[in-house]
């Protein structure tokens, strides 16, 4: 579903991403892990197509397709979303109408028709049940005046509306408390299907014991040193990133 | 006659003679006001932007361009044109002005109407004219408002909106005042006039709504006077929407005794020049005000908006906000003033003026002023000129909603805090579309 070959990307100028390999199958869930710094973000903002960043070298295919010149909103129509580390506060936007019109977007992308209000209010309190989200959050701004946790949710939320075939989740763990927590995997598991992919990016491994992933990467410094399955997550958290920086032996490409 | 070197002042003062013999049936206290008016507007002339007052505005694309009084006759509409022009939501109480005439025939019928607080300043004027004396010229400080003055000097139709003690209109009285006219036909003026009294404990809210029709070079000089008694309340729209080659000049005048409450909604969505000049006088203890702004500018627009808002007396609140988009290489202005006056002890007023540069050839000059002479009060004031969010813009584009759609989104949002105090839902959800019907494009001129 992704491909990613040598990808070397900036940030304003700078060079963050030095050579990213990565292949992601449908159905596969992969974590993304690394210390601050590593790039995590950075790589999600490029997949997403954040202006700002980028891309020096190499390519980045999405179901077959180079989508390095996409728009957002073009990547977002072919079925990537990313859920955002500080989703964006939005004042005099109400949440309601922004989610309907990014359905109806995608909706109107795929050949099928616009939700009315009534049917779009409908399937909303179904998916806002499944991650305990206050229905009176849906008439407030966009994420104006969210706790953390009500944030996070917005956005796992919007993920289950707009169900993407490439899940990118960038450090949705943080500022969580371990309820907020458990509630958001279970949304982002109820998406876990053979047609999708996802993407985690994290940087402890709490996240995982939930969501568990088929495969690890580990990011340092721009470039993936390292990748395994579930455990070399556990191990991590043992060792700490140290470990991966200081020991030939994990210093192996992979 | 016109002194020499008033070059600018001639065609009114032709206009003034013409006028003048026209209504020489009012009474002598109207006929002496409309020349005193014409006396104080013959002394200051066009303000010149040497004034702080017009600073940033010059007069001259106005002084210049000659503009005539509209024949009595002119323009006709029909009534399917006003429906297209109005919010059908207010169908049930409308009152239309075709170049600052009365038009009784595209208004609610008077037998429907007769409830209602509206009568016509020129029926007035002959049938009961005894009701206008005292209140005509009472609020409206015309030395230092010299469009104003000229207004009141040919003073002749408009509305008066009055209501007796007690009374609470539920329904918003709507003032159409259309502007008619073809390309090819002289510059001219109107000067329509609205007065409003309401008399203790009354309520009521008045949309005043300027719509042009046609491309023809005109100048509205519009005033509005506001006299709000005891503990009444009173809501004011002015929505202007008139087309590129309009000028639009207008006066709010209100006064506010003890306990009473007024908000104002000042949104103008298109004209080529438009002046706005709001004046306050909190004259009662308690006195309460909201002054709400929304201007956009498109094109090469100028929009200026002047407030002044008088704390004469202790323990009264004002509130104000005016949010400003400017595109294009538009043109915005926002000077309020606030005064708080030696007694005027336990005052809050606050100030505010966020605005929003959607283009690099567009320009805002603000200037939030408070002039506080009172030592126990709490007043604020602040404006940001600002750009639209790109962390927003991109947030809304990565779920999907293309580029020019976000930044619509964004755009209305910037807008929503004005257009959701309107004093009726539809209405600001009229305006929010009007928004960006105007800011693309359409709808410059009304649709006719």
């Amino acid at each position: 579903m992704l491909e990613i070959r040598n990808l070397h990307a900036t940030a304003g100028g700078t060079p963050i991403l030095k050579g990213i390999d990565l292949k992601i199958e449908a159905g596969e869930v992969h974590a993304l892990m690394g210390p601050n710094g590593s790039g995590k973000s950075t790589l999600s903002n490029v997949l997403a197509g954040k202006p700002g960043y980028e891309i020096t070298e190499g390519e980045v295919l999405f179901r077959g397709r180079d989508i390095r010149d996409l728009a957002p909103e073009e990547r977002a129509a072919q079925g990537i979303f990313l859920a955002f580390q500080y989703p964006v506060e939005i004042p005099g936007v109400t949440n309601n109408y922004f989610l309907k019109s990014a359905l109806n977007a995608l909706r109107v992308h795929r050949g099928e028709p616009e939700l009315d209000a009534m049917d779009f209010l409908a399937l909303c309190k179904e998916k806002m049940a499944r991650v305990d989200m206050p229905e009176d959050l849906m008439n407030r701004s966009i994420n104006e005046g969210f706790s953390g946790g009500e944030k996070k949710r917005n956005e796992i939320l919007q993920m289950l509306l707009l169900e993407p075939r490439l899940c990118i989740l960038d450090e949705t763990d943080s500022g969580l408390d371990i309820d907020a927590l458990r509630v958001v995997a279970e949304g982002v598991n109820s998406l876990r299907s053979p047609e999708r992919a996802m993407l985690v990016i994290t940087h402890y491994q709490r996240l995982l014991d939930h969501i568990v992933p088929d495969f690890v990467h580990v990011l340092t410094e721009g470039r993936i040193v390292r990748s395994g399955g579930k455990d070399l997550a556990q191990e991590l958290e043992k060792k700490g990133y140290t470990w991966l920086e200081r020991g030939p032996e994990g210093a192996a490409a992979p | 006659m016109s002194p020499p070197g008033a070059g600018p002042l001639e065609p009114y003062e032709r206009d003034f003679e013409i006028f003048r013999a026209g209504v020489g049936g009012d009474p002598a206290w109207l006929r002496g006001l409309r020349e005193d008016a014409m006396g104080q507007f013959r002394e200051a002339g066009f303000p010149s932007t040497r004034l702080e007052a017009w600073k940033y505005t010059s007069t001259r694309p106005i002084a210049e361009a000659g503009f005539t009084l509209a024949a009595s006759d002119a323009g006709s509409l029909t009534l399917d044109q006003v429906e297209q022009l109005c919010f059908p939501v207010f169908a049930c109480s409308l009152f239309v002005f075709v170049n600052g005439r009365f038009a009784p025939s595209l208004s609610t019928p008077s037998t429907r109407a007769a409830g209602l607080p509206f009568e016509s300043l020129a029926r007035l004027r002959s049938e009961n004219p005894a009701f206008l004396e005292g209140r005509l010229g009472r609020v409206a400080e015309l030395k230092e408002h010299p469009f104003a003055a000229l207004n009141t000097a040919f003073l002749d139709d408009g509305a008066a909106i009055s209501l007796p003690a007690g009374a609470v209109e539920e329904e918003p009285v709507h003032l159409v005042f259309v502007s008619v006219g073809d390309g090819d036909e002289a510059p001219w003026v109107t000067h329509p006039r609205v007065l409003v009294h309401a008399a203790a404990g009354s309520r009521v809210t008045i949309i005043q709504d300027h719509v042009s029709v046609g491309s023809a070079p005109r100048f509205t000089n519009a005033v509005t006077e506001v006299t709000v008694e005891e503990n009444a309340r009173v809501d004011l729209v002015l929505l202007q929407r008139e087309g590129d080659a309009s000028h639009h000049i207008s006066g709010l005048h209100v006064r506010q005794e003890r306990d009473s409450r007024v908000s104002t909604h000042t949104v103008t969505l298109g004209g080529g020049f438009v002046r706005n000049d709001l004046t306050l006088l909190l004259a009662g203890e308690g006195a309460e005000c909201k002054l709400r702004g929304l201007f956009l500018g498109t094109g090469d627009e100028t929009v200026d908006n002047h407030t002044l808002v008088d704390h004469a007396v202790p323990h009264c609140t004002s509130r104000e906000l005016y949010k400003g988009v400017l595109a294009g290489t538009s043109r915005g202005v926002f000077q309020g003033r606030v005064i708080v006056r030696p007694d005027a002890q336990q005052t809050n007023a606050f100030q505010s003026n966020p605005n929003l540069l959607l283009s690099d050839g567009a320009e805002v000059n603000t200037k939030p002023q408070l002039e506080i002479h009172a030592d126990d009060v709490r007043c604020s004031h602040g404006a940001t000129i600002g750009q639209l969010d790109l962390d927003a813009l991109f947030y809304l584009r990565s779920r999907g909603i293309a580029e020019l759609a976000a930044r619509d989104l964004l755009t209305q949002g910037f807008a929503t805090e004005i257009t959701d105090s309107l004093p009726a839902q539809a209405l600001g959800e009229r305006v929010r579309e009007l928004l960006l019907d105007r800011l693309h494009g359409a709808g410059n001129g009304a649709r006719s």
